[in-house]
């Protein structure tokens, strides 16, 4: 059970602080591009696929053969393609396997972010970041001083958003590891100990944990909400 | 302090072209206004002068500098922008300061500077404020703070006062007006509206479609507009035209316009001399057609008939809307005793000192 708690920060440290810097990231650089609309459009399709189907993907991409025989995992392909010997890459480093799973959630999130930074970004007035430039600041301190103070609602809603999402993680884990190798989460966790192991009061009890665990996040997001007039 | 040159600046939005050949000199210190319809490309001029858009020829310059590739921090200017753009983040105290810290200004002095402003505009009491706790004026005053800490030596305004109510704007107009006396500094303001031109400008500058049509002290420009868009543009309500022919001959000429007929001038006559049996555009303003029983003092005029169509009372003057022959509508400003009556047949008075003929195919003034 501690295993699962540790690697739900990880979740939460590397998942969810990616999938929100990933996407403010890819909404400015597209915001002042040709081509946003392509770009956005293919940060975005990994929104349409299941988490299931997600894993499925990766699964491929992380697959192993022994070393005799071709990779058809596309990580191991250019590992060995650059000299290495085929990894099981979810399976050792033990718990940096965990980032191997956290990718996906990133993966899939990031458009989720984009998007609504996107509209955020192109909510700020053109005359707010004319006068920045007026005033003397460059790109980077426009970015900084003025872009981010302006949109951290929601930066705020976008963030707790992800990371409650990211406390309920799955789907992802129960298809690519079934929590072995020290990947288990408080939500694996649960379902082995109430389906697999039929410890019900156990199973309840770790539900009940992250529900708990839940909901400090869920409350500042109501409260960010009503701040803004959202409800 | 500094002056500002234009030299053919043009700017061009792929074929649009927002801003053609301007060239215009502003005088260290002094309060220029560009004036213009919307789209005009007042605001554009405006902008390339900061810095905010790329100039497609010619060269801007600041005091003797040459600034095309200046890039905005570092052109010496400040703007005050229509919708004020204040950082809803910060304070009042940290809007007018954060483009002192960006340059590193001590920070006793960045105190000092915020201070005085505030203290000039008022709005010392409201230092600690975010803008949103702000009513529109206020925040129009810390719109205004935010140019002067920086104590620029060109003022840019980009029609600031359009965002307060009738009121205010009126106010603000004259406080602007002695800001510009105090500091001594250049200021160069757009605005679409010529009331706040006219009450506030050392020059005017009326631009069209993108192009300069004339510049000139507010009263020249009221006097001597140099086309039928200037005529019309300046003055409210504005200038009423009659298309008319210049009839007779070099000694007795006479402005026919179909309905009526008014003698010139001998020395109007010999300016229009050149496009004599030409057809033209009679321009005269509603304060210079009067009622003949109330007449300011030495007027000469012509009287024509024309029936009375409405009337707006004003006060210390009558808008009287009036028809003329052939459904010609034009519009008189009248002492308010001259009790004219809606549909009545009334006598008008024409000042012929102060008409304006107009070639009808290029435009342009025929007595400037």
């Amino acid at each position: 059970m501690q295993e699962a708690v540790r690697n739900n920060v990880l979740w939460i440290v590397f998942g969810a602080t990616l999938s929100v810097v990933f996407g403010l990231l890819i909404a400015v650089l597209a915001d002042r591009s040709r081509f946003e609309n392509i770009a956005k459009s293919l940060i975005f399709l990994p929104m349409a696929i299941s988490m299931v189907g997600a894993g499925v993907i990766w699964n491929f991409v992380y697959e192993i053969k022994d070393a005799a025989s071709p990779q058809i995992g596309l990580l191991n392909a250019l590992w060995v393609a650059v000299g290495g010997q085929p990894q099981a890459w979810t399976a050792q480093l033990q718990p940096w396997n965990n980032l191997f799973l956290i990718v996906i959630l990133i993966w899939l999130q990031t458009g989720y972010a984009m998007v609504l930074f996107s509209a955020a970004i192109k909510g700020i007035p053109g005359e707010l970041l004319e006068a920045a430039r007026v005033d003397g600041a460059t790109e980077v301190q426009t970015f900084f001083k003025i872009m981010i103070p302006y949109i951290m609602g929601t930066i705020v809603t976008v963030s707790t958003t992800i990371i409650i999402f990211t406390l309920k993680i799955f789907d992802v884990v129960q298809v690519m590891t079934g929590g072995q190798f020290g990947t288990h989460v408080i939500a694996t966790q649960f379902y082995r100990q109430y389906f697999t192991n039929r410890n019900f009061g156990y199973g309840s009890a770790i539900a009940i944990v992250l529900l708990i665990a839940v909901i400090p996040v869920m409350v500042y997001n109501l409260k960010q909400f009503g701040e803004r007039r959202a409800f | 302090m500094s002056s500002v040159t234009f030299d053919k600046m043009t700017k061009r939005y792929g074929d649009v072209t927002a801003v053609s050949d301007l060239s215009l000199e502003v005088k260290d210190k002094e309060f220029l206004v560009l004036v213009g319809p919307s789209g005009c490309g007042k605001s554009t001029a405006l902008r390339c002068l900061a810095g905010l858009e790329e100039i497609s020829d010619g060269h801007i310059r600041i005091g003797d500098r040459v600034v095309n590739d200046v890039p905005p921090k570092d052109r010496d200017i400040a703007m005050v922008f229509q919708s004020y753009a204040l950082y809803p983040h910060m304070s009042v105290y940290d809007n007018m300061a954060f483009g002192l810290k960006l340059r590193k200004t001590p920070k006793s002095e960045i105190d000092r500077r915020v201070h005085e402003a505030a203290q000039i505009l008022g709005i010392e009491q409201y230092l600690d404020r975010k803008p949103k706790a702000l009513s529109g004026g206020q925040r129009q005053r810390v719109a205004l703070g935010r140019a002067i800490v920086r104590e620029p030596s060109v003022f840019l305004l980009d029609e600031p006062l359009s965002n307060l109510d009738a009121k205010l704007r009126v106010q603000t107009r004259a406080e602007i007006s002695k800001l510009h006396q105090r500091l001594g500094t250049t200021f160069i303001y757009v605005t679409h509206d010529q009331v706040e031109a006219m009450t506030m400008a050392d020059r005017i500058v009326v631009i069209k479609d993108g192009v300069l049509q004339q510049v000139d002290s507010p009263q020249n420009l009221y006097d001597h507009p140099v086309n039928i868009f200037v005529a019309g543009f300046i003055g409210s309500p504005s200038m009423n035209f009659f298309d008319a022919t210049l009839t007779g001959d070099a000694k007795e000429m006479y402005v026919d316009t179909g309905t009526f007929r008014l003698r010139l001038s001998d020395e109007q006559a010999q300016k229009v001399a050149g496009s004599l049996g030409k057809e033209v555009v009679f321009g005269i303003r509603p304060e210079d057609i009067n009622s003949p029983d109330y007449l300011p003092a030495d007027v000469k005029g012509v009287r024509a008939p024309a029936t009375v169509d409405l009337t707006e009372m004003m006060g210390s003057e009558i808008y009287v809307y009036l028809t003329a022959g052939n459904d010609k509508n034009f519009i008189a400003r009248i002492d308010p005793r001259a009790a004219y009556h809606v549909g009545e047949k009334v006598e008008i008075l024409f000042n012929l000192d102060s008409i304006h003929l107009f070639d009808r195919e290029t435009e342009k003034s025929l007595l400037v």
